[in-house]
């Protein structure tokens, strides 16, 4: 039935338009990182600068994914573009769950823990509460996005402040062990959890690869996926499920950045608009790869300035955030 | 056919379906009417699984909606719904492109996109393909909606008032596109319309709904005349007959019947 012609059809040469932005921003990603490793090493240090600064980049490329992938995710599952996890207090519901670790069995108890099983079990109850949590808030029938905002703060401010009050009670010596947690520091990524945070990682790869074109469905919103055929609340699940593992991996490693995902995402968006969730989330991948080393880059090795990235970031993403808002909230 | 047999809907307490059992036959034009409010977007969402069935059973061609596996039934009936908004930012071609996923999954062939370009075709949307959708007016973003639903080539293709913005010539072709369709490829199309001469006029059934319940139903004659409307809409209006269809005049009050 259907008639000939197959040529005038704007796929491919989407695809096309594609390719070359992407191309820039992998180049600049290599720049990022070649400047990283190599910027202000002493002579002669170069085998103990490269070896230790290795694992901090692998460490920043893992974040960067992470953020990436856990917000962009976000988008398509809940349909807005302005919420994030972060926004929406998850890293603060890992914080949450960390210090209810400590406090319930004492931080003795959990230095004796393999840190391996401690963070595996943490990232388990991360994506319990993740998914559990949001199904309830996002499965129900397409909900005002104000009032999704307007939860999402008063979520983000309950964990936080339960983290807090938590860690009050927490004996001041074993406070010291959840403290390092609850800041972003970008010049000291959490090395001991490196190899299972990328493992973990890992993980969500062949998930991603498989699902994506599901994501793509996911993101024209419950009833229209629906009637495609999406089996729906599986995908969610997949989509939480992911969500709250990349976010315990990305808050374990350097603490909680409440704007860099939707900085990164949105500046994904723009540079290729329109286009599917894969090329979309390589692109901002490569993006948050981009910021977060090259910027490490520049302050720790060009302006000898210790932990301040993480400030300007949020500070960036705080002004796209405001700046989405005021635009109104369309989607 | 469509089998719907007892089927109630509540929602937080309120009825808003209530035992209703009706046969959408196979082939042609089923037009769905009745105020607002009556249960007729509720009634197509229960029938396209969008909403799980609370009570009763709906089986299409045999297939029972809440039992069979949802992206086979993608590929046996699809549905516009009354109110559209995606929040991705989508080209109208991309947009009509998922009409296809049902059967393609994520990587179209050759046909796919040809089906893609014949719904793109069918409602005038060729000029405005690269687009995106919020670059659109209202009409036109309702005609690319319709699109996407027709190049998912169902059987089945339940629209609930597809003719929402429309002007007058793109509403008429809509009409015609789809009378042509049921005939030449034998699909059915249930549609949700209020205006009541378009069911008059391109319906080959009839099916009334009032306050969630089945009011009537039957062909164009047997339901659009003065009493059956007025008891449907509780509305008086006058009904001629135009090129061999009941026409209504809703429009305007009519004439008081003169009594005698
Ligand atoms: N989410 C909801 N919560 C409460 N009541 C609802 C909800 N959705 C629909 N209703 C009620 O269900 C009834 C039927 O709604 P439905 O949308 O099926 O009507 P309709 O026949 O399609 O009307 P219209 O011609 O206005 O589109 C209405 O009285 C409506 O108020
Ligand atoms: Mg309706």
């Amino acid at each position: 039935m259907p008639s000939d012609s197959t040529a005038s059809l704007p796929f491919p040469s989407q695809r096309a338009m594609q390719v070359k932005p992407l191309v820039i921003l992998a180049v600049l990603a290599l720049v990022a990182v070649a400047l990283f490793l190599t910027l202000g090493v002493p002579a002669g240090a170069w085998e103990f600068a490269l070896s230790f600064r290795a694992g901090k980049l692998a460490g920043l490329i893992l974040v960067a994914f992470a953020i990436a992938t856990s917000t962009q995710l976000f988008h398509a599952a809940t349909r807005n573009q302005i919420l994030t996890p972060s926004i929406m207090g998850f890293d603060a519901l890992y914080l949450m769950i960390q210090t209810s670790l400590v406090f319930g069995m004492g931080a003795m108890a959990t230095l004796d823990i393999d840190p391996m099983v401690k963070f595996a079990s943490e990232v388990l109850v991360m994506m319990g509460f993740s998914t559990a949590l949001f199904l309830w808030l996002f499965t129900a029938r397409s909900r005002d996005l104000h009032l999704l905002v307007l939860v999402g703060i008063i979520f983000g401010t309950l964990f936080r402040s339960l983290s807090n009050f938590i860690s009050r009670m927490i004996d001041p010596n074993e406070f010291v062990v959840v403290q390092g947690a609850m800041f972003a520091r970008f010049n000291a990524v959490n090395i001991d959890l490196l190899w299972i945070s990328i493992g973990l990682t890992a993980l969500t790869l062949p998930v991603l690869w498989h699902m994506r074109h599901q994501f793509d469905v996911l993101a024209l919103g419950r009833e229209t996926a629906i009637g495609l055929g999406l089996r729906y609340r599986r995908v969610m699940f997949a989509a939480f499920g992911m969500i709250g593992l990349l976010v315990s991996v990305s808050t374990a490693l350097v603490g909680p950045v409440t704007f860099f995902g939707l900085l990164v995402v949105h500046l994904a968006y723009r540079i290729l608009p329109g286009a599917r969730f894969a090329p979309t989330l390589l692109a901002s991948s490569l993006i948050a790869i981009i910021t977060l080393v090259g910027g490490q880059a520049i302050y720790e090795h060009v302006l000898g300035l210790q932990g301040t990235l993480s400030v300007v970031i949020d500070a960036l993403g705080g002004i796209t955030f405001l700046y989405l808002l005021l635009k109104g909230v369309r989607r | 056919m469509i089998e719907i047999s007892h089927v109630s809907h509540q929602i937080a307490g309120a009825s808003i379906l209530n035992d209703v059992s009706l046969t959408i036959p196979r082939g042609g034009i089923t037009a769905l009417i009745g105020p607002n409010g009556a249960g007729k977007s509720t009634l197509l969402s229960l029938i396209a699984r969008l909403t799980p069935l609370q009570g009763g059973q709906i089986t299409v061609d045999g297939a029972d909606v809440t039992t069979t596996p949802t992206d086979a039934l993608a590929r046996r009936l699809s549905i516009l719904r009354q109110d559209n908004s995606v929040a991705a930012r989508l080209t109208v071609a991309d947009l009509v492109g998922f009409g296809r996923y049902p059967h393609h999954k994520g990587r179209p062939s050759p046909e796919d996109h040809a089906y893609v370009e014949q719904a793109l075709e069918m409602m005038g949307l060729h000029p405005l393909s690269g687009r995106f959708l919020d670059e659109l007016s209202g009409g036109q973003r309702q005609r690319a909606f319709v699109a996407m639903v027709l190049a998912q080539d169902t059987d089945y293709v339940l629209l609930d008032e597809p003719l929402n913005n429309l002007d007058m010539k793109h509403a008429r072709q809509m009409m015609e596109r789809l009378k042509e369709a049921a005939r030449v490829s034998g699909k059915s199309f249930v549609i949700v319309v209020h205006d009541i001469n378009f069911a008059a006029a391109y319906a080959d059934l009839i099916v009334a709904l009032k306050d969630g319940r089945l009011h009537s139903l039957g062909t164009p004659e047997e339901i659009v005349n003065r009493p059956c409307l007025r008891d449907v809409f509780e509305l008086d209006i006058a009904v001629e007959t135009v090129g061999g269809h009941p026409f209504a005049l809703h429009q305007i009050a009519p004439e008081p019947l003169v009594e005698s």
